[in-house]
């Protein structure tokens, strides 16, 4: 067991040491740390609170549609909010898929079937750019796992034990989307930028403040704020980028106990052994 | 002394069960973390997603063939003209070389009539068939064979205009799949 | 150990007959049955067993990944997404496989710490350790090709600077460059060549594996004493059950913290640059690699220097070159560690300036995995040059150098003085207790 002591002053002392040199990291982006906010899906037991996920949906229909696509989700995942099969037949028909060709060889729309996915508002990647002045929205599917700001140390080893914390990537979106505001003084923000200092890769962003009180008509009573708007939209996006979270941590949960059971048995009977040759 | 002896006889039994024990636990675990292995072959939910597909019939006129294509098979429809239903109507069910329907909708031993391969009552102008060669899975031909109906190019089964086969190697009717009229123009197959 | 006669006695007429045309059960007994270890082995010693654990669930996992991936610039990483949302279980294969690579480098790093430290690596055991760096380097080249099969930004900038090493050959480098790439950056030839070579590579690795453990049992373990078995009935016991259900235990705790990262905190040891698709136009800010390849990442940046005649304009080794010898040269340093500490005692238990080096050495590495994850710039580089110097000096330097001038503690004269004395200093407490266990 010396080389276990050994290793233990080793890692203290790597500790120490990163901790020291951790003030000196340059100054980096997002120039404010996300908010954190309670999740319904975070932690071993988290669930997706349905209600919001719908709102999200109606969040992300109404309003970032128009520029975001969000090409992984098809019609029929939408079940997994609580809809019927009549439900996301009816909205999947909403929407006019390009399919085809046809017998004269060419490109049609019909309406949508479940199987379909969201079609997005914009042909190409050079036509989303094109429209929004060279900057293409990013797509929605993954944005809640690919927008995940950095934790430095020591915050990051605390995570894996504390939650453990994985919602680094709805908690940027929500802060990012409640944190536009009015520049320092004496900050230049160039023509067709806004500020927002949650934003990861600079001070400012392309995209303007797409919420606004009452923007959205909830019809479960859910206050009509930025705050709860950019907390929907991030639980969605959450739901988005990671269909089978909850399956995951439901698995997770009974794949603990069942080791831990195991363990304590593999555990007692190593002591049996051993002890057989102790005698 | 004695007390020695009984723990030497009782600890082995106590041993055991532990030994049991964790072999069982041990093994439950491991068909458990089986059981996704196999399963991930199954079909995803993306396949099953399709599973059933609508088809929109407005367009068809008398005589006239579409084939779609379900659970990564071709479906035949057929909007037959009169002739041809009075054609496959006229045949007796005694000269069939399959007398079953091989509908999937009326279920098994339902007599291979006209009326019970087509869409039924009402609906005798429509058929609606897996386009797969009974005799080993080609595609058919459609409106070709010694019979008007289709015809088998790689071994030469002929089948009627109402997909009963009449020569040829292969040993059942066409089948059909589970369908259904949804409106008047619209079939939901599968 | 095994060099010795064989045990194994078939238990029947059908066993007999079969041992006498192909004597694999004999070979499994002799192997894991019968096959003695030391008793006094720590915990420090279950890693290979872990190992062995982890290469078949990754194989296993790989093989159904591969059912439904498909390499292909077009389609490589919606296949991924397709794995995760559509295919049953998928999320779990991907989740085990990607978190697996992780804690098999976790694995592999704790168990050649342990031969360092308890001179796994001295004679007669050089071949075993040669085959273990061999299996480290197949491990790294796996891991690597296998990262750039999502196609996400990371993985195709991880590609391209990592085939990018070899442009600093002089002479023949962009030619191999070229020539690994199939074309003039990393693409479809590419990914489809790392596709096939990562399923092929981990068979390889398990063939090593076999030499690795078939020169083990030649040898037979070392032991936290350094001193070798002397007395086989006294100092050894048989590898089923003791060895076997010490390992299986081992492997529980670890699955245990596995499982934790795979359920709770699947993207904990990723990027999540790699989230999105691959972009040859644009480069995203930070590029770094795996945590498990960091320490070397922080080597090959830290030379940032051209490395040339004194006083003159003549360059002999660029800094690209530089790094890049630096990076492979701390790999392959590793091969030279036999020779390197030549100190005949085995054990850091009983060296004292050695265990304080090897501290220091363990540091060391976790300082230059740290600077690995940060910018190449100002004081990281400086830092990293430093920690660069004490990895190649602990190995060329100090280890040779210890093992001329330092003084060992006395070593124990037989693996049987060693436990006994530990057992009557540990277990002294435990004495009152014990008879009444006894009644």
């Amino acid at each position: 067991m010396k080389m276990t002591r050994l290793l233990t002053i080793a890692a203290a002392a790597a500790a120490v040491g990163l901790a020291a040199a951790a003030p000196a990291q340059a100054a980096d982006y997002p120039t404010k740390d996300p908010r954190q906010i309670e999740w319904s899906f975070a932690g071993p037991f988290g669930h997706w609170d349905i209600g919001q996920l719908q709102r999200g949906l109606k969040v992300y229909i109404e309003v970032c549609s128009s520029c975001h696509s969000l090409d992984l989700i098809a019609f029929r995942n939408l079940k997994a909010l609580g809809y019927s099969d009549a439900q996301v037949k009816a909205l999947a028909s909403e929407y006019d898929i390009e399919d085809g060709p046809n017998e004269d060889g060419e490109m049609f729309d019909r309406p949508g079937v479940p199987a379909d996915r969201f079609p997005g508002p914009y042909a190409n990647a050079q036509e989303a750019a094109a429209a929004n002045n060279g900057a293409a929205p990013p797509d929605f599917s993954l944005l809640a796992k690919a927008r995940a700001p950095q934790r430095g140390f020591p915050t990051f080893v605390f995570d894996v034990f504390w939650g453990p914390y994985a919602e680094n990537g709805p908690d940027y979106i929500y802060s990012l989307m409640t944190g536009y505001q009015d520049p320092p003084a004496g900050k230049e923000v160039a023509e067709g930028t806004h500020y927002n200092p949650y934003f990861i890769s600079g001070d400012t962003l392309a995209m303007a403040n797409p919420l606004d009180d009452d923007l959205v008509d909830y019809d479960d009573g859910s206050p009509q704020t930025v705050d709860q708007y950019a907390a929907d939209i991030s639980a969605f996006m959450m739901w988005a980028a990671e269909p089978h979270l909850v399956e995951r941590k439901q698995l997770g949960f009974k794949t603990m106990l069942f080791l831990i059971v195991l363990t304590a048995l593999v555990y007692l009977t190593k002591k049996k052994v051993w002890a057989a040759l102790k005698q | 002394m004695s007390a020695t002896k009984t723990a030497a006889r009782t600890e082995p039994t106590r041993r055991d069960f532990l030994y049991v024990a964790t072999g069982a636990v041990g093994t439950v675990g491991t068909l458990a973390l089986a059981w996704p292995f196999v399963d991930q072959m199954n079909p995803d939910a993306s396949t099953l997603a399709l599973a059933s597909i609508e088809v929109d019939v407005s367009a068809m006129e008398p005589g006239q063939a579409i084939t779609v294509k379900w659970r990564g098979k071709p479906v035949f429809i057929r909007y037959r003209t009169d002739e041809e239903v009075a054609e496959a109507d006229s045949v007796e069910l005694e000269t069939l070389k399959d007398k079953d329907a091989r509908n999937q909708n009326l279920g098994p031993a339902v007599d291979a009539t006209d009326l019970n391969r087509s869409a039924g009552e009402g609906r005798e102008s429509w058929i609606v068939m897996i386009g797969s060669c009974t005799h080993l899975g080609c595609v058919p031909v459609g409106l070709a064979g010694d019979f008007g109906g289709w015809f088998c190019p790689c071994h030469g089964s002929h089948y009627d205009t109402a997909g009963r086969i009449r020569k040829g190697p292969a040993p059942e009717n066409l089948l059909i799949p589970p369908f259904g009229f949804v409106s008047d123009t619209t079939i939901k197959i599968g | 150990m095994s060099g010795g006669h064989s045990q194994y006695k078939p238990s029947s007429g059908l066993m007999k007959w079969l041992d006498a045309r192909l004597p694999l059960p004999r070979l499994v007994y002799d192997s894991f049955v019968a096959y003695p270890v030391p008793r006094n082995l720590n915990n420090w010693y279950t890693f290979g067993a872990i190992l062995s654990a982890i290469l078949v669930l990754q194989i296993v996992t790989g093989v159904v990944l591969a059912m439904h991936y498909v390499a292909s610039t077009d389609l490589a990483f919606n296949s991924i997404e397709h794995i995760m949302r559509d295919v049953n279980y998928g999320w779990l294969m991907r989740r085990l496989h990607a978190n697996g690579a992780s804690f098999f480098f976790v694995a592999v790093y704790i168990h050649m710490f342990r031969s360092m430290y308890y001179g796994s690596y001295k004679e007669p055991r050089e071949v075993l350790w040669i085959l273990g760096v061999i299996l480290f380097i197949l491990m790294i080249a796996t891991a690597f090709m296998g990262y750039v099969l999502p196609w996400g930004q990371m993985s195709f900038w991880a590609a391209t600077v990592i085939t990018g090493l070899f442009s600093a050959i002089p002479f023949i480098g962009e030619t191999i460059q070229l020539w690994l790439l199939g074309g003039f950056a990393v693409d479809n030839a590419t990914l489809n060549r790392f596709f096939s070579l990562h399923y092929l590579l981990p068979f390889i690795i398990a063939g090593v594996v076999v030499l690795h453990v078939w020169a083990l049992h030649v040898s037979g373990q070392t032991n936290p004493t350094g001193v070798e078995v002397k007395n086989m009935r006294k100092e050894t016991v048989p590898f089923t059950p003791y060895a076997t259900i010490k390992d299986l235990f081992a492997l529980m705790v670890f699955l245990l913290v596995m499982a934790w990262f795979v359920f709770y905190l699947p993207d904990f040891l990723g990027h999540p640059d790699n989230y999105i698709p691959a972009d040859p136009l644009k480069t995203p800010a930070h590029i770094v690699p795996e945590w498990y390849f960091l320490p070397f990442y922080a080597i090959l940046r830290a030379v940032d220097f051209n490395i040339g005649i004194p006083f003159t304009e003549v360059v002999l080794i660029d800094s690209k070159l530089g790094g890049v010898i630096a990076m492979f040269a701390s790999l392959i340093v590793l091969l030279f560690l036999p020779w390197l500490d030549t100190s005949k005692v085995r054990s850091g238990n009983y060296r004292p300036m050695f265990r304080q080096f090897f501290l220091i050495f363990v540091v060391v590495c976790i300082g230059l995995g740290w600077l690995g994850s940060k910018p190449a710039e100002g004081g990281y580089v400086i830092a990293a040059q430093v920690l660069t110097a004490w990895y190649f000096l602990h190995f060329l330097v100090i280890l040779p150098w210890l093992s001329r001038y330092e003084t060992p503690k006395p070593i124990p004269a037989s693996i049987a003085d060693a436990v006994l004395a530990d057992e009557s200093s540990a277990s002294s407490a435990d004495k009152k207790t014990a008879p009444q266990a006894a009644e």
